[in-house]
C-alpha cells in the first residue's frame, strides 16, 4: 500500500466522446496504477438551453421541448410538465385523461428501465442481454407511436389533457407486448442475475450509503436501491396512482447491483399498473352513434356550402398524429374549456366559432393565460423525482420554468462512489447511475 | 393535499442569514436539499432582483415516507451576500455552480467557482432576462453582427449584432 502511495498519479481524460459516456459528460481521472485517487465529472456538453427556450414560448409549446430532457422516458417530462402547468392554473382532467397519463407514464418508464439494464450490460460485455432489451423497447415503441404518433419525440400532453384517447386495439396490442417484454425480462434475468462474470462487476461497486445518498439528493431508483422506499407516485399520488397498487421494491446494500435489481422489479411493476389501469379506466366515446367518416376537408367543403345541420354525423378522418381527438373523445380526455384546450377538429372545420377558437388559441400572444403565481409540482421520472418549479407572470407563457433534473443528483455523488475503486468499476457505476444527458445538460 | 405538502410552505429569509437558516433546519431534520433554483424579476422592477429558492424536504430514511417540505426563498442582488451551503448539502455545490453560471448570483465564500452548463470563455448569464435569447457568443457565433453562421439566421433576424 506504501509503495503505491509513493507512486507518482497521472491524469486521464475519459470523454467527452467516450462508448460508455453515454452521450457526452468528460470525466477528468487521477489515477495511481488502475485506482482511481480523484475524479471530477464535467457536463454542460448537451446544454440546449430549455429554460431559456421555454421562457420564450407559450405554456403548450413548451411540451415538445420537454421530449428532449430525458429522451429515454418521454413521456413522463410530458405528463409531468402539464400536470405542474395545470396545478398553476388549478384545472382538473378527466377521469379517463388521467388513466391514460398513468399508462404513458409506466410505458415510458419500462422503456427507460430497459434501455438502462440493456446499455449497462452491453458495456460489461453481454450482449445479448442489449439485443433482448432492445427488442423489448422496440415492441413498446411501436405501442407509443400508436398512442402518441411518435416513437420518442411524443409530445403527448396538452394543458388540460392529453393528444386523444386511446386507440381502439390498444389493451390487446399491450397484452401481447407484455408478454414479450416479461419474457425479454425473464431471460435477461436468467443471463445476468446469477452471472459469475457480471456479478462479479456488479456487486460491492459503486456503494453509495443510505446517508449520503440523501444527502446528495438522490431520488428514484438509486435512493431505492440503498433501502430507503421514497417514491413520488407513493408519498404524493398524483393523476390516479393512488387506486392503482405497486410495490416499491428496495434494495440492502445500495451497489450496482442492487441499482440493477431495483430497475429489473420496477419494470414489472410499471406493466401491473398499466394492466390495472387497463381493467379500471373509465369507458371512452361518450356518443355511440355510428358516425360518418370523412375527410377534414370535406368537412370543411361541406360547412362552406352551409351543410351545418349534417355535420354533426361526420367525423373528421386524421392521420396517426391526430387519431383519438375526436369530438367524442375530447370530453374524456381532456378539458372542455374553450380557453384552454383547442377544439375538436370537427368543430374547428365545421363552424367559424370553432375555427376562430382554435385560432384565438394558437395565435401568438393569444392562446392559454394563466394568473401570476407560482408552484413546484413534481413526478417520479424513469431517475427519480423529476420536478418543475414554475412562475407565471400573467401572460401566455411562462415567465419561467426550472427542471429539476432526477440524474443530476446522483452525478454529484458520482466522484463518491468512484474513488477508490478500479477504472473498471467506473463502467457499471456510471452505467447504474442512468444519467441522460438530455435532462442533465437540459 | 398531497400537493401542497409537495411544494411546502413559503419562507422568506434575508440573503445573509441563509446559511444559519439552512443549518438550523438540517439539525431539525430536513435532511434532503430538493433543488436550488433562481428567479430573476428584472422586468416586474423587484429589488432585489433574484430569488434565489432553497427547496428542502424532511425524508424518514426507514419508511420513505416525505415527512415535509419548505420552500426558503432568499432576495439577492449581484452582490455576493449569500453563503455556500455546499458543507451541509453536498448537492448544493454542483446546484450552486448552476446558479452562477446561469444568473451570474455570486456566493461569498466560493470566489472562484466554475461554470457547470456553459464553457469557460462564455461571456455572460443566459437565464437572466436582459440576455438576449439569440445572443451570439465569440467561441461559436461571428465577432460581428455582419458575418452570422448561416445566410438564413440574418434573413430571420437582421437586427441581431455580435453583442
Amino acid at each position: 500500500m506504501s509503495e503505491i502511495k509513493s507512486q507518482k498519479t497521472y491524469m486521464l481524460n475519459m470523454g467527452p466522446q467516450h462508448p460508455a459516456m453515454h452521450g457526452v459528460v468528460r470525466l477528468v481521472l487521477e489515477l495511481s496504477g488502475e485506482r482511481i485517487v480523484s475524479a471530477e465529472a464535467e457536463i454542460g456538453y448537451l446544454h440546449r438551453a430549455f429554460e431559456k427556450h421555454a421562457e420564450n414560448e407559450t405554456w403548450n409549446n413548451v411540451v415538445p421541448w420537454t421530449d428532449r430532457l430525458n429522451y429515454v422516458s418521454p413521456l413522463i417530462n410530458n405528463v409531468g410538465y402539464a400536470l405542474a402547468v395545470e396545478k398553476l392554473a388549478s384545472i382538473e382532467v378527466p377521469e379517463r385523461g388521467q388513466y391514460i397519463r398513468v399508462i404513458a407514464c409506466e410505458l415510458s418508464r419500462v422503456t427507460d428501465h430497459l434501455t438502462c439494464v440493456g446499455a449497462s450490460a452491453m458495456e460489461l460485455g453481454a450482449f445479448t442481454v442489449f439485443l433482448y432489451m432492445i427488442k423489448a423497447r422496440e415492441y413498446l415503441y411501436q405501442l407509443i407511436d400508436n398512442l402518441t404518433g411518435a416513437r420518442i419525440t411524443t409530445a403527448f400532453t396538452r394543458v388540460g389533457g392529453v393528444k386523444g384517447d386511446l386507440p381502439a386495439d390498444f389493451a390487446e396490442k399491450f397484452a401481447s407486448i407484455a408478454k414479450e417484454v416479461r419474457t425479454a425480462v425473464a431471460e435477461s434475468d436468467k443471463l445476468l442475475t446469477r452471472n459469475r462474470i457480471f456479478m462479479d462487476r456488479m456487486e460491492g461497486t459503486g456503494v453509495l450509503s443510505k446517508e449520503d445518498a440523501i444527502a446528495h439528493g438522490v431520488t428514484g431508483p438509486f435512493l431505492r436501491s440503498t433501502g430507503v422506499p421514497y417514491d413520488v407516485r407513493r408519498s404524493h399520488p398524483y393523476a390516479v396512482y393512488d387506486k392503482v397498487d405497486f410495490e416499491i421494491p428496495v434494495g440492502t446494500t445500495g451497489d450496482n447491483y442492487d441499482r440493477y435489481l431495483c430497475r429489473m422489479a420496477e419494470i414489472e411493476q410499471s406493466l401491473r399498473i398499466i394492466e390495472q389501469c387497463l381493467r379500471q379506466i373509465p369507458a371512452g366515446k361518450h356518443s355511440l352513434e355510428p358516425k360518418e367518416i370523412k375527410y377534414a376537408y370535406e368537412i370543411q367543403d361541406a360547412g362552406k356550402h352551409g351543410d351545418t345541420a349534417l355535420l354533426a354525423k361526420y367525423q373528421a378522418k386524421v392521420d396517426q398524429t391526430l387519431a383519438g381527438m375526436s369530438k367524442d373523445d375530447q370530453p374524456n380526455t381532456r378539458v372542455l374549456d374553450r380557453k384552454i384546450t383547442l377544439p375538436a377538429k370537427e368543430t374547428t372545420y365545421g363552424n367559424i366559432e370553432g375555427l376562430m377558437n382554435h385560432f384565438e388559441l394558437v395565435m401568438w400572444s393569444w392562446g392559454v393565460r394563466i394568473p401570476p403565481s407560482e408552484t413546484y409540482f413534481a413526478v417520479e421520472g424513469g431517475n427519480g423525482e423529476l420536478g418543475f418549479h414554475l412562475v407565471s407572470d400573467g401572460g401566455d407563457g411562462p415567465y419561467r420554468v426550472r427542471c429539476r433534473p432526477p440524474c443530476l443528483f446522483p452525478m454529484t455523488a458520482l466522484s463518491k462512489m468512484l474513488v477508490g475503486a478500479q477504472i473498471a468499476d467506473i463502467i457499471p457505476t456510471f452505467g447504474s447511475v442512468n444519467m441522460i444527458a438530455g435532462e442533465l445538460d437540459r | 393535499m398531497s400537493e401542497l405538502l409537495l411544494r411546502g410552505e413559503r419562507r422568506d429569509v434575508p440573503a445573509s442569514a441563509n446559511h444559519e437558516e439552512l443549518a438550523k433546519l438540517k439539525a431539525e431534520g430536513y435532511n434532503m436539499l430538493v433543488d436550488l433554483t433562481c428567479v430573476d424579476y428584472l422586468p416586474q422592477g423587484k429589488s432585489p432582483r433574484f430569488d434565489v429558492i432553497y427547496r428542502l424536504m424532511k425524508l424518514d430514511a426507514s419508511t420513505g415516507q416525505d415527512l415535509g417540505r419548505l420552500e426558503i426563498h432568499c432576495a439577492v442582488d449581484d452582490l455576493p451576500i449569500l453563503r455556500s451551503v455546499k458543507n451541509i448539502y453536498p448537492s448544493a455545490d454542483w446546484l450552486e455552480r448552476e446558479v452562477w453560471d446561469m444568473f451570474g448570483v455570486k456566493f461569498a465564500d466560493r470566489p472562484d467557482i466554475k461554470r457547470l452548463l456553459m464553457y469557460e470563455e462564455f461571456v455572460g448569464h443566459p437565464l437572466r432576462k436582459d440576455y438576449p435569447i439569440a445572443k451570439r457568443q465569440p467561441l461559436i457565433g461571428p465577432k460581428s453582427g455582419d458575418k452570422a453562421g448561416s445566410p438564413s439566421f440574418n434573413i430571420l433576424h437582421p437586427t441581431i449584432t455580435g453583442e
